[in-house]
């Protein structure tokens, strides 16, 4: 055998019934319906022992392939309805398994905060928050920034001022890594919710343990504090 | 005269699947199959009987498709190594008759393996959604039939046949999947890579079979589908047929031997 021979020694029969059926194929494939996500369609994720074994040694790779998988289900035109028609429960069940294959990476903790967190319904948004504060607690100096955006969230979204303390509270109960604006978010959700006394006892003592080096920022919450007990007295005086 | 030819080939082709023993090879594999789903049937808290048959389906869906085209390509390539081919062709029979009589051997294992792999579904789950599932599965194997001896006779050698067949048939169960995800991008849905990406991907969803649409184990497992999708199963598995039966044509009459 040798190289080929010349395309004139194809018969003239096997030319037609190639590039008919060619045409038939493109015209048949051009005229099926496109595929359509479907909300619905999310079902439960296998169980992480399953897809360790699936992933032949490459956690990291399947846990990154699942989350653009789950991606696909809410990522739809009309993005609301959508995340409407989720089963959040299962989103949640999503999350946890990709975490736990791949417990470095923090696009699930993104997904949940920044994606399916900012759907148009409270329940939802609280379920994914408290998937959020349930993943910080179990690496607090990696996830930090996620739980303070739940924190933020929680204040000017659901208006829960407790839940939104309670979640800055935790930063700088667990999270030593995490910088001194995290940290210090607690002091300006208690100021912000008139517990001016408890916001500065906090603020003082913070300043007064030698946490902060940075001038800039001990300049600032030196002002801020000085700023809280004017208030403090402004609204005692006007009480009398 | 000439359909003799091709009936003889196609008769000689289901000869040698059976004195390779490949029936018995291919029920050895459903029958692992089978005991591996009761297996799985044990461990399961709940839904036990839908996760025995989900996986029965498809596993011998993808068993099935690897024992057939890997017997395909071994075939003819021991038929190329052995000069066999050389001697059919030195008789009065034209290259074309050759492709249909292998083609029509291949398939008729095919449809013989698609009989028993439904064997089992019927146990296992309503008879009229096995039917269905049975004869889209018969179908899908007739595109993998194509496709190996497509392969097989462009590339003559068992890896480069081998990974193409394996690649093309992971992709064309995967394109639906991969579309839905291109589609939606959270950030970079405007940029040029992008929309080369989509371009390229709908350009591989014109020229490929949607095979995720064969034979899914959800007919089974969940609810029969409807008499139509096997329509369409059957149009698109025509056309596939022909034309990867036209392009094997093609490539072997190109062929110096």
């Amino acid at each position: 055998m040798t190289g080929e021979r010349s395309l004139t020694d194809v018969p003239r029969r096997v030319w037609l019934a190639l590039f008919v059926a060619l045409i038939l194929q493109v015209a048949w494939q051009a005229a099926q319906p496109r595929p359509v996500a479907s909300a619905a369609a999310l079902t439960a994720p296998p169980p992480l022992s399953a897809l360790r074994v699936a992933s032949i040694g490459e956690p990291v790779v399947l846990a990154q392939l699942t989350t653009l998988y789950l991606q696909a289900f809410d990522n739809q035109p009309g993005i609301s309805i959508p995340f409407r028609e989720l089963d959040y429960a299962r989103v949640v069940q999503w999350l946890t398994t990709i975490l736990a294959l791949d417990p470095v990476g923090q696009y699930p903790l993104l997904l949940a905060a920044q994606v399916y967190g900012q759907v148009s319904d409270l329940a939802r948004q609280r379920l994914m928050m408290a998937f959020v504060h349930e993943q910080f607690v179990q690496d607090p100096n990696r996830r930090w920034r996620w739980l303070a955006h739940a924190a933020i969230m929680a204040k000017h979204r659901l208006h829960d001022a407790p839940l939104a303390l309670n979640y800055a509270r935790d930063i700088t109960r667990l999270a030593p890594a995490a910088p001194s604006w995290a940290r210090q978010m607690h002091i300006f959700i208690l100021e912000d919710i008139g517990e001016l006394a408890s916001a500065k006892i906090l603020l003082g003592g913070l300043l007064a343990s030698g946490e902060i080096r940075d001038e800039h920022e001990l300049r600032f919450l030196t002002e801020r504090l000085e700023s809280m007990s004017n208030a403090e007295k402004s609204s005692l005086s006007s009480r009398k | 005269m000439r359909h003799r030819q091709i009936a003889t080939i196609a008769r000689f082709t289901l000869l040698e699947a059976l004195r390779t023993r490949l029936a018995w090879l291919y029920v050895i594999v459903l029958a692992l199959i089978l005991l591996t789903s009761y297996f799985i049937q044990q461990l399961a808290i709940t839904e036990s009987a839908r996760l025995q048959v989900g996986f029965a389906a498809a596993a011998a869906r993808l068993a099935t498709v690897f024992v057939l085209s890997l017997h395909i390509l071994s075939s003819m390539v021991r038929e190329f190594n052995d000069k066999g081919l050389e001697l059919t062709l030195s008789f009065d029979l034209r290259r074309s008759h050759y492709i249909l009589g292998r083609l029509g051997g291949y398939t008729l294992i095919a449809l013989l393996f698609a009989l028993l792999a439904t064997l089992p579904q019927l146990l296992l789950a309503p008879p009229q959604a096995a039917l269905q599932w049975g004869l889209s599965l018969a179908l899908e194997l007739a595109i993998v039939t194509a496709l190996s001896v497509f392969c097989i006779v462009t590339f003559t050698q068992l890896m480069p046949a081998a990974s193409f067949v394996c690649g093309f048939y992971l992709l064309a169960r995967a394109l639906a999947a991969i579309r839905l995800i291109n589609e939606s991008p959270l950030v970079g849905g405007d940029a040029l890579s992008h929309r080369v990406i989509t371009l390229l991907i709908d350009a591989l969803a014109l020229l490929l079979p949607a095979l995720d649409r064969y034979a899914q184990s959800t007919w089974l497992a969940d609810s029969a589908p409807a008499w139509a999708a096997l329509g369409a199963n059957a149009v698109q598995g025509a056309l596939y047929v022909a034309l990867l039966g036209a392009a094997a044509m093609f490539d072997f009459y190109r062929r110096n031997l």
